[in-house]
């Protein structure tokens, strides 16, 4: 299979480094625009819950960063797919710098979800099919991080931490589905949340908004990320010398 | 290509027998599991016979973990392993025979031992069957996942730890198919379609497992 040519183009680090920086900035802008302009919507303009009055405002944080905890999983396995298959440095180092947001995010959801938890349901956590596999996904991201550190070869780490990210990523739905039934044939919880896709257009927008700053928030810091791990594997190189120097004279 | 499989086979169960008390320490180890899982909740039989499949499952995973980081570490510490690798024989196949023998050696004795772990904690003589059935049905899967674990941790510094954070997410789906067929027929339900379940992920595993488990061992050589 054949890949553009600017695609190789990025994989090389001082390119990738350049880019980023460039793109950074104005990521951070759109996301840090829109989570205000989604907030604004979701705490301000949207009516309260006619059942859980304003409670319920807590999902704008809550199934944002859910979404993006899955999603974060999803572009992890991407990347590691690049790495193993094409052998490409930069997806190695991505998945790792990947490995900590996604996780920071899915422990967001677990924190959130049970806040709300204890006024709507009346405990601080519950085995739902939708918490358990989200508790799963965090011990997932978490092996794939304990395992790259693992190593005394940085390379070695990140290439086992590639293949632990694929093994999961065709585990999660497994897990998924799995816990689903297991709580069927167990007394399933009565209390639900959502009873699918009923929420109001002006309750909505404000989610949608939300997750795209989510998202947008993601990439951003993926790259930010992203550039100090390769400053730091590169510290030798001419391309970082040149940069630290051309810092130090102005 | 069998040859180089049989050999292999043939080595690691001679290996198995020579340390024969070895091969003890995980069946210790369940009853241990069950010993103190007991003192935690009480001696009432009705309790602990409702809770005695679940309880022997934990204990049988927890053993297999800990047998685990002996799957490739030996062979990693005196080099064979690296023999392994750069051998002519494909390495799904040897790769087959050293999970095979693990098999055999642990988690059979295992199998054979845990309805009697699961008497002792009063299960319910209707259980017995679907206990020791999907032990058998189950345990491929779990011996394949843990095979490529443990080949992907065999060249990290330290294993123990690291390898039941890697493992015991990914062993989620099979214990709840597990213990969902052991609930089944202790409610008097039909347990063949989680059984099949069972099955197709065990031939699945055996067919995957391999390939899966020798790209993971690969990655470690430098």
């Amino acid at each position: 299979m054949k890949l553009p040519l600017w695609f190789h183009r990025l994989g090389s680090p001082p390119t990738f480094y350049r880019f980023a920086g460039r793109l950074m900035p104005w990521l951070y802008v759109l996301a840090a625009g829109l989570t205000l302009w989604g907030l604004y919507g979701g705490l301000v303009l949207a009516p309260p819950d006619y059942q859980q009055s304003d409670a319920f405002r807590i999902i704008y944080v809550h199934v944002p960063a859910a979404w993006m905890s899955m999603a974060g999983y999803g572009l992890m396995a991407v990347c590691a797919f690049i790495a193993l298959v094409w052998r490409m440095k930069l997806a190695e180092t991505m998945v790792l710098t990947a490995a900590p947001i996604g996780a920071a995010f899915t422990l967001m959801t677990l924190v959130t979800g049970s806040i709300w938890g204890r006024p709507m349901w009346g405990t601080w956590w519950d085995w739902d099919p939708r918490l358990t596999s989200e508790l799963v996904l965090f011990f997932l991201y978490l092996g794939v991080i304990a395992l790259a550190q693992a190593f005394e070869d940085r390379r070695a780490g990140a290439r086992a931490a590639c293949f632990l990210a694929l093994v999961g990523i065709v585990n999660v739905p497994i897990v998924h589905f799995a816990v689903k039934w297991w709580n069927s044939l167990h007394q399933g919880s009565t209390i639900r949340v959502f009873s699918e896709s009923t929420i109001h257009s002006s309750m909505k927008w404000p989610l949608l908004v939300l997750a795209i700053a989510a998202y947008l928030y993601f990439i951003a810091s993926w790259m930010a990320r992203t550039r100090v791990a390769l400053l730091e594997q590169h510290a030798g190189t001419d391309w970082v010398q040149a940069l630290t120097q051309g810092d130090r004279h102005g | 290509m069998m040859r180089a499989f049989f050999a292999l086979l043939g080595r690691d169960l001679k290996l198995a027998m020579r340390r024969r008390f070895d091969l003890l320490q995980p069946l210790y180890f369940a009853l241990l599991v069950c010993l103190l899982t007991t003192l935690a909740i009480g001696p009432e039989p009705a309790l602990l016979g409702r809770l005695a499949a679940a309880v022997t499952w934990i204990a049988v995973l927890l053993a297999l973990l800990l047998a685990l980081d002996g799957l490739f570490r030996p062979d990693a510490e005196d080099g064979s392993l690296e023999l392994m690798l750069t051998a002519p024989a494909p390495l799904p196949v040897l790769v087959f025979a050293k999970v095979l023998a693990f098999w055999l050696v642990v988690m059979l004795p295992l199998i054979v031992c845990a309805p009697l772990f699961a008497s002792m904690l009063h299960l319910p003589g209707t259980q017995w069957l679907p206990l020791l059935l999907t032990l058998l049905l189950a345990t491929p899967c779990l011996a394949w996942l843990g095979a490529i674990c443990a080949a992907l941790t065999v060249q990290a510094r330290r294993g123990g730890a690291l390898l039941a954070l890697l493992l015991l997410p990914l062993t989620v789906p099979v214990l709840i198919a597990a213990i969902g067929t052991v609930d089944a027929a202790l409610q008097g339900l039909p347990m063949r379609s989680p059984l099949l379940l069972l099955g197709a992920g065990a031939i699945a595993a055996c067919s995957i497992g391999p390939f899966a488990c020798a790209v993971a061992l690969r990655l470690g050589l430098r």
